[in-house]
């Protein structure tokens, strides 16, 4: 028996959310007095490797191959199942992103296996009784979830699980895994990620603006302050509905649930489907005019403003408390 | 080109979630049931794409009779047939492996989900669904083109997108982008009426997953106000109190 950790790279290079999930699954195999062994798929380096004993991998698997130097769903999965059997791995754990949640049900059905996904803790072992705690109701809920199965598959929202040192030996093996030709009718013709700016699924701070700002020629002040704090920008339905802002930054309930540290809600009412997707988030910031704004319920902190006045103090706020530190 | 479409009947967005028998279930009293936002997604891009006499379009849901309703929704939207697997869908397995089932005995070129339910939020059915049928399958997309026999679809990842091409038949799970959600018109409603809707029987299958329990996300504490003309105080209680910057 064993734990496998599908490490996943993006542009050959471990993301934080990727070293969540090694620590997550580090503190299962030790929940279950096991090995943790880390499956790595593309053209990652070897310091980058090398890197995942340092978050307990007791053994990594390295899949190189220019066929999967890009993700493939059905491919990765079956390399992935394959390493899993080999390995007599029980539980595999992924990160909850995008390609994740692809992966998660495939390998699933592999392996017969009862699929946690959205967890956002470690699951309870009560000798054969296994559950997860996992989001529900888009944020608005918490259920637990019982794997009844032998094997299990569990996917970890980002932000939900520290980072945690615990060094064990990481040794670096090539792994040649199993893929079968119809594996690969779904081709990869371009990636366009835009590198400077931080990704909303993964950041620690978001700011995000609502219908309160007027128009889209007035983001220059969100995307500012997001800029000087390292966060994503984001915004409510009613503006990437009018298009203001693009759908890939709509939070809440038919958007994105977020889980940042810090959440800057900015012209923002506060719609149930809004608060939804950021009830995971540890603090919460709300800037608006009206007082009675529902958005107020959920704050942990608030300004009661105007935000064409607030923000721009904000911004020079952050730049003199950067300057000092 | 025929397209199946799989639906959902999920609480509305506005709903308030509470349990009920110590926190085991989902208290519906009260609560108005609607077709699932990313279906009705799916649909209207199966629609847009079989307009005209391309093809047809089949939605399927697994769900009591109490579903009908949404079902009926989606045939006014514009499905052509519907077919309904009887059963309560128990998890995203046992969705996923009646729906499999079906797709057997009726082939389509193109299976649509939502991204996922707003209920359960899984996004699990569209991948187990593309494994049980042993076809690609592609998470999360937000465009989703059609050229001769395969699709040009451009998918999520974070920071960004990823373009692919896929030979049909595959499984897509869509998201905002994908097509503007049609609204039923009258004759649409006065059709789906008389439209098809099939019942079937689920197949045996072992459940792997069960709820046991829910809880809401813990309250949050009374929201420490800073005036606005002292929103560098903000800044600092962030800095010292709430060490998140």
């Amino acid at each position: 028996m064993s734990v496998l950790i599908y490490t996943e790279n993006a542009e050959g290079k471990f993301k934080k959310s990727t070293f969540e999930a090694v620590s997550y699954a580090r503190a299962i195999a030790d929940q279950s007095n096991t090995n943790l062994v880390a499956i790595s798929i593309g053209d990652v380096a070897s310091d980058q490797l090398s890197s995942l004993g340092k978050y307990g991998a007791d053994k990594v698997l390295n899949v190189s191959n220019a066929q999967l130097k890009n993700f493939v769903n059905q491919a990765y999965a079956s390399v992935i199942a394959s390493a899993a059997k080999k390995e007599e791995a029980d539980i595999v754990v992924l990160s909850n992103s995008f390609s994740g949640r692809g992966l998660a049900p495939r390998i699933g059905v592999k392996l017969e296996a009862g699929v946690a996904d959205g967890a956002v803790a470690l699951p309870e072992i009560a000798g054969d009784k296994f559950t997860v705690k996992k989001t529900a109701f888009s944020g608005k809920a918490f259920a637990t979830v019982q794997l009844t199965s032998a094997n299990k598959v569990i996917a970890l929202v980002p932000n939900s699980y520290k980072v945690v040192e615990k060094p064990a030996a990481g040794t670096v093996e090539a792994f040649s895994a199993e893929t079968k030709e119809s594996d690969f009718k779904a081709m990869v013709k371009e990636i366009i990620r835009s590198t400077d700016k931080v990704s909303l699924p993964d950041a620690e701070i978001v700011v995000s603006g609502g219908r309160g700002l007027k128009g889209p020629e007035n983001w220059g002040m969100i995307e500012e302050l997001a800029d000087l704090l390292g966060a994503a920008t984001a915004c409510s339905k009613p503006v990437s509905d009018a298009g203001w802002r693009p759908h890939s930054e709509h939070v809440g309930q038919t958007g994105i649930a977020v889980s940042p540290n810090l959440y800057i809600a900015i012209g923002i009412s506060g719609a149930i489907q809004h608060l939804a997707g950021i009830s995971s988030s540890k603090v919460i910031v709300a800037i608006n005019k009206d007082p009675e704004a529902p958005i107020f319920k959920v704050a942990d902190y608030g300004i009661v403003g105007d935000a064409f006045e607030v923000v721009p103090q904000l911004i020079a706020a952050v730049k003199e408390h950067k300057a000092s530190a | 080109m025929k397209i199946l479409v799989c639906i959902s009947n999920v609480p509305d967005t506005t709903t308030k979630i509470t349990f009920t028998d110590n926190n085991t279930q989902f208290n519906t009293n009260g609560v108005q049931f609607i077709l699932n936002p990313y279906d009705e997604i799916a649909l209207s891009r199966a629609i847009e794409l079989t307009e005209g006499g391309k093809g047809s379009v089949t939605v399927i849901n697994v769900g009591e009779v109490n579903t009908e309703a949404t079902i009926r929704k989606a045939l006014a939207i514009g499905a052509d047939d519907a077919v309904r697997i009887n059963a309560k869908p128990h998890d995203a397995w046992f969705v996923a492996y009646q729906i499999a089932q079906y797709v057997k005995q009726n082939a389509f070129d193109l299976i649509l989900t939502g991204r996922e339910s707003i209920d359960y939020n899984g996004s699990k059915v569209a991948g187990m669904l593309g494994e049980l049928l042993d076809i690609p399958s592609v998470s999360i997309i937000k465009k989703l083109d059609v050229d001769g026999d395969k699709s040009t679809v451009e998918r999520e990842i974070e920071g960004g997108k990823e373009v692919l091409t896929i030979p049909f038949p595959f499984v897509a799970g869509t998201a905002e982008g994908v097509a503007e959600p049609k609204i039923p018109n009258m004759r649409g409603i006065m059709s789906a009426r008389t439209k098809p809707l099939n019942v079937v029987e689920a197949a045996e299958v072992k459940n792997n997953s069960e709820i046991l329990s829910y809880e809401t996300p813990a309250p949050r504490g009374q929201v420490k106000l800073v005036a606005a003309t002292e929103a560098e105080k903000l800044i600092g209680l962030l800095h010292t109190e709430a060490k998140v910057i």
